[in-house]
Order: C-alpha cells, then structure tokens, then sequence
C-alpha cells in the first residue's frame, strides 16, 4: 500500500520569507530517500510539507504541487489530518508522551483518536509494531511503565512504533539518530532496512555515511548563499551520488571540500 | 610560563595555589552563640525588649561572621559570608510573622473549638455557646459555586490564549485585561455583584450565589495566569506528535497537552481558592450575614467564616453577668479563624499531593 510523492514547483514560506525554493522530485514508493545538506539549508522544512505539518507553525505556507497517488495534497479540499494518519512522521528528539504508558504510548494514534477496539486487538497491535521497531524484547514485561522511563534510543525507537501503529503508508524521519548513540542508530537503521518493504521511507539526516547505508536515493539541498532560500541541487540514486555525482558541490559537500 | 615547560610541575604549581586558609566548620555556630550571648548581656543590662536583643544578635552575626572571614579567608570568602548572613537574616525575618500568627490563631482558638462550635449556628444565641456549623457550609457552598464558574471559564480562556490565540489581537486584549482584572479590589467586585443582582431581582437583594460571583471576579484571572502558564511549559514536541499521528487539534489539547498540564493546573486552581476563601468584603456586601444555617445559594442572606469572624469581633455579645473576662464573642472569632487557616493549609497540601500525583512521570527507575 505504499505510495509514491510527486513534488513540482514547491516554494515554501515562513510568512513573507522564502525558505525553500523550486523543488522537484519523485519519491518513489516502498524505498528509502535521503536527504542531505548543510544545517538550515531547508530538508527538515521540505520534509514537513510532505505532511502537511509546515502549516502548524503560524505564517507558515506552501506554493507548488505535491501529489500523493494522485491527489494533491495541498488542493482546498484535503483535511490535514486525514493526511498525517496516511503519512506518519518520526521528530528529531524522542517524544514520547510523558503522560501515558509504554503500551499507550504505542497506541496512542489510536486511542486519543477515541477509535473503539477490543483489548485482544489493542495488544496484537502493540506487540507487532514493538516487534516492528525492535523494541518489544526489552520492554514486554514492563509495558505498563511510563514512557519516560525508556533510554532515549529506546524513546525513539517507541516513537518509531507509536508512527506505525496506525499504519501509514508513508513513514517520514527527521534527524531520527542525531540524538542517539551509535548502538542505537545501527538498531533503528536495521529497522529502516526491514521497514523499506512495506513503507515508503524519507529520512533527513547529518550524517553522510548513514545516508549511504540506508537510503536509496538521496537528495541533496543547499543555500545559493547566505540569507538565499535553499534549493535542491541534486536528486539521484544513492550509488550515483556517492561516487559520480552529477553537480561539483555535491561531490564537494560529500567528500567534505564544502565551503 | 613558557609554552615547553612540562606539564607535571605546572599543575603542582596550581594545585598549592588553590588551597585557601577556611574558617572551622564551627565558625558559624561559634559566631551565632557569642552574638546571642552578647545581645543577651546588652538587653539584661539596659533593659531591652526581647525583640530588641533579637534584632542586635542577628546585626551582630550579620557584622561578626564577615569581618573575622575577612581577617582569615579574604575578600571574595567574606563577601560570601556577608551574602550567606544577610539571606538567611530575611529568611528568618519572614519567618516571623507567619510562626507568630499561627502561634497567636491556635493559642486562642483551640480552646474555643469543641463539638458544639463545630455543629451548632448561632440563632437564637446570647452569650456564650453557639458555633460556626452555618458559617462552614456557607463557605463550603459559596466557594464551591465560585470554583464552578470561574475554573471552565479560567481554563478555557488560557487554552484560547495558548493553543488558538497566539499573537492575536484579541489574545493581546484578554491577557491586558486579566491583568486589570488581578488588580480590582474586592469591595469593587463585591459591590458589583450587589448592583448585578439588584438589577435583576430588585433591591434589598441578598444571596449567597452573589458571593460566589464576586468571588470567581477575584479567581478567574488567577486561575487563568496560572493555567496559561502550565500550558504553555508542555513542550510543542509533544502537540507535534500528536498532530503526526493525524489526531485533530481540539483533541490534541483535550488528550495531551490538558493531562500533561493537569497537576499544574490543579494546583493553580487550589491555591486561587485559598486566595479567595479568606475573602470578607464582597461576601459581606452581597452574601450578607445571617445566625441562621442556608444550604439555598440561591435564597436568602448566607453566613461565611470571614464574615462570621468580623461579626463576631465587631458586636462580641455581653459577658454574662456575675462572670469575669472577654465576652464570648471574641474566643468565637478566634476559633473560626483557626478553622479558616486550617481549611486553608489543608488546600495547600491537598494542592501539593496533586501536583506530584499528576505530575508526568519521569522517574527511570518506576
């Protein structure tokens, strides 16, 4: 059921400022896309257009198409929120609700959605996306303890389960390692592995080499200069990119000659 | 200091430097009891009062303590000291007061406080005997109908100013306005709500639920600054992952941010009530006073603890005849205010056991 995204023209706003400029790309479907590029160039702002979570921040606007299926996502008629239910979304700091349980946490989506289940449904639920996110082994026998009480790659990999809990079809992840160990970022990079056959995967992050492990097309995003909205310069499959990219500053920006 | 020379004898170089010459631990105690012990002799040979020779030992260790670190320790130690002596001197300057009521309110009032004070009224009473049973329920009820109306409206007015209002003209207006509204005196909305009432039910009109308007006057912006303030400490990470999940935002507010909110909310709730409880002005005004025991807040004069005490003080009864003393009035008074602290102090603690129940749980090892 995964879903391709079409991206054309997209500018996008915070108020009268213009943060990221023409984009174009197709992400295709049940794949991992990376983003890279310098801090503040514009990844983690396009990745929140793709579900609709930009508008959340007050001014802030989009211009251009992204079409998911064939549908636009930004056409009057689409309610936001049924778009986050299709297109789950993992944030850069672990965020667990500090309120609810392991076992709630992971079916939040569910529950504060007042969805009615039976208990049978609600715990094969949480344990296949515990499994999912290679979590269940640790926390089985205390799912009943609250959420803040996990290590933090264990809070992310939580999160990671509570966003396929309501099984979207495409699944964002914004920096999801850059808070974490190593050992923790293998685990959820394993986990990116096993979840490319059923999701499709967009993942922003820092960290080069992870964008080479994981990913299987990359897109690199850069500012023309400073105080210029970012743009996307590059858009190929992650081999390519690494070893013959098309545009110079790519391959500058990769073997670390940038700036 | 060249930049070749070894690294081991420079740091034992630093490490001899920072040893300082420290007073004894005993200092403090040893500077305190010679300040006590002079204060004492200088108030028994001039006669000073108690407060006075108090007063001298605190200036004496405040001024003691700094000039021997000074003589022993150095500058930057003595203004430590200095700074240490003078905090712990308001601290206990502070203190004061606060022992000094409660010691007053419960040295009269216990006394006072028996089975009968607890469950009689005071109709028909003349002289002593008589109790708070009427002036209880009507503080209960009054302040209870107050919580009722101004928590929804407190509450729903914080959510507007942090979830929907945000930079808004209007949420600019309504926080100016709170704020003006934290500083109305409460005769004023005491004799607002009499003018309210009298426009609708005629003059002469006196009735509990009266108080309980002027009182949420004086609870609503509390409640609505103490809200907002713990609505806005939820962290925007969790209303984004929340938004994430394509849960809508009404419930978004209602399911995660309100509960993460919910101890500080409670407690701010708790503590506007206790700000209001001990009110006298407004009830007096609206709710009036009565002998009588009134379970209506909508009929008729209803009694309250402030007010009962008030009454009680200003027109004290007679002291029977044949009999010597206060009259009666006066240990009534007493004993009710005992009553009104502790209901006070016990809201406080409620309040505090509340905000850790509902605090969001962090603890690794639970």
């Amino acid at each position: 059921m995964a879903k391709s995204i079409d991206v054309s023209d997209l500018n996008i706003y915070y108020g009268d400022f213009l943060a990221v400029e023409g984009v174009n790309m197709t992400i295709r479907a049940k794949a991992v896309t990376a983003f890279i590029g310098p801090s503040g160039c514009g990844k983690s702002t396009f990745l929140r257009t793709l579900n609709r979570m930009h508008e959340v921040i007050p001014g802030a606007r989009v211009e251009g198409k992204v079409m998911v299926s064939g549908q636009s996502l930004y056409d009057p008629a689409i309610d936001p929120v049924a778009v986050r239910r299709q297109i789950g979304m993992v944030f850069q700091r672990p965020n667990p609700f500090p309120t609810m349980s392991i076992y709630d946490n992971v079916i939040a989506g569910s529950k504060l959605n007042a969805k009615k289940m039976k208990r049978s449904e609600a715990d094969a639920i949480v344990e296949k996306s515990l499994r999912g996110a290679n979590l269940w082994n640790e926390v089985k026998d205390r799912l009943d303890k609250p959420g803040m009480s996990l290590s933090g790659g264990q809070q992310q990999r939580l999160c990671i389960a509570r966003a396929i809990a309501v099984e979207p079809e495409v699944l964002l992840m914004d920096e999801p390692c850059s808070a974490l160990d190593p050992i923790s970022t293998s685990a959820i990079e394993d986990l990116i592995h096993e979840l490319k056959s059923e999701y499709t995967i967009v993942i922003v992050t820092h960290n080069m080499q992870q964008a080479a492990r994981v990913s299987d097309e990359t897109g690199f995003f850069n500012l023309k200069a400073a105080g210029q909205p970012g743009h996307l310069v590059e858009f190929n499959p992650t081999t390519k990119m690494f070893t013959n990219p098309d545009e110079p500053s790519t391959e500058a920006y990769i073997s670390g000659r940038f700036g | 200091m060249s930049t070749t020379t070894p690294l081991e004898p420079d740091t034992f170089a630093i490490s001899a430097n920072l040893a300082q010459p420290r007073l004894p631990r005993w200092a403090v105690v040893l500077v305190g009891v010679i300040s006590l012990g002079l204060a004492g002799l200088v108030t028994l040979l001039t006669g000073w009062s108690l407060v006075g020779g108090l007063v001298l030992a605190i200036l004496l260790m405040v001024a003691g303590l700094p000039t021997w670190s000074l003589l022993v320790e150095g500058r930057r130690a003595a203004a430590d000291r200095f700074a240490t002596a003078l905090v712990w001197a308001a601290f206990a300057v502070v203190l004061v007061p606060l022992v000094w009521l409660i010691w007053m309110v419960v040295d009269h009032g216990l006394s006072a406080i028996d089975r009968e004070f607890l469950t009689y009224d005071m109709r028909n009473v003349v002289g002593s005997g008589g109790g708070i049973y009427h002036a209880l329920w009507g503080t209960i009820l009054v302040t209870l109908a107050a919580t009722v109306i101004s928590v929804p409206i407190g509450l729903f007015t914080a959510i507007y100013l942090v979830e929907y209002g945000r930079g808004k003209r209007l949420a600019r207006a309504t926080t100016f306005l709170v704020d003006v509204m934290t500083g109305i005196p409460s005769i004023v909305a005491g004799l607002f709500a009499l003018s309210l009432f009298v426009l609708i039910f005629g003059p002469a009109i006196r009735i509990g639920f009266g108080g309980a308007v002027a009182l949420s006057l004086l609870m609503i912006p509390t409640v609505v600054r103490s809200a907002e303030e713990m609505l806005r400490l939820v962290p925007n990470d969790l209303r984004e992952a929340s938004y994430a999940l394509g849960i809508p935002k009404w419930r978004t507010i209602v399911k995660v941010v309100l509960p993460t909110a919910l101890g500080g909310i409670i407690t701010g709730v708790v503590l506007a009530i206790s700000r209001v409880i001990g009110e006298t002005a407004p009830l007096l005004v609206v709710a009036g006073a009565t002998d009588s025991v009134n379970f209506n807040l909508f009929d008729g004069r209803m009694m309250t603890l402030p007010v009962y005490i008030f009454s009680q003080y200003s027109s004290p009864g007679v002291v029977p005849v044949g009999m010597e003393g206060d009259p009666p009035g006066y240990a009534r008074a007493w004993g009710a205010a005992l009553v009104l602290i502790v209901i006070v102090m016990v809201l406080n603690l409620v309040a505090r056991i509340i905000g850790t129940y509902f605090a969001p749980k962090t603890d690794r090892r639970r």
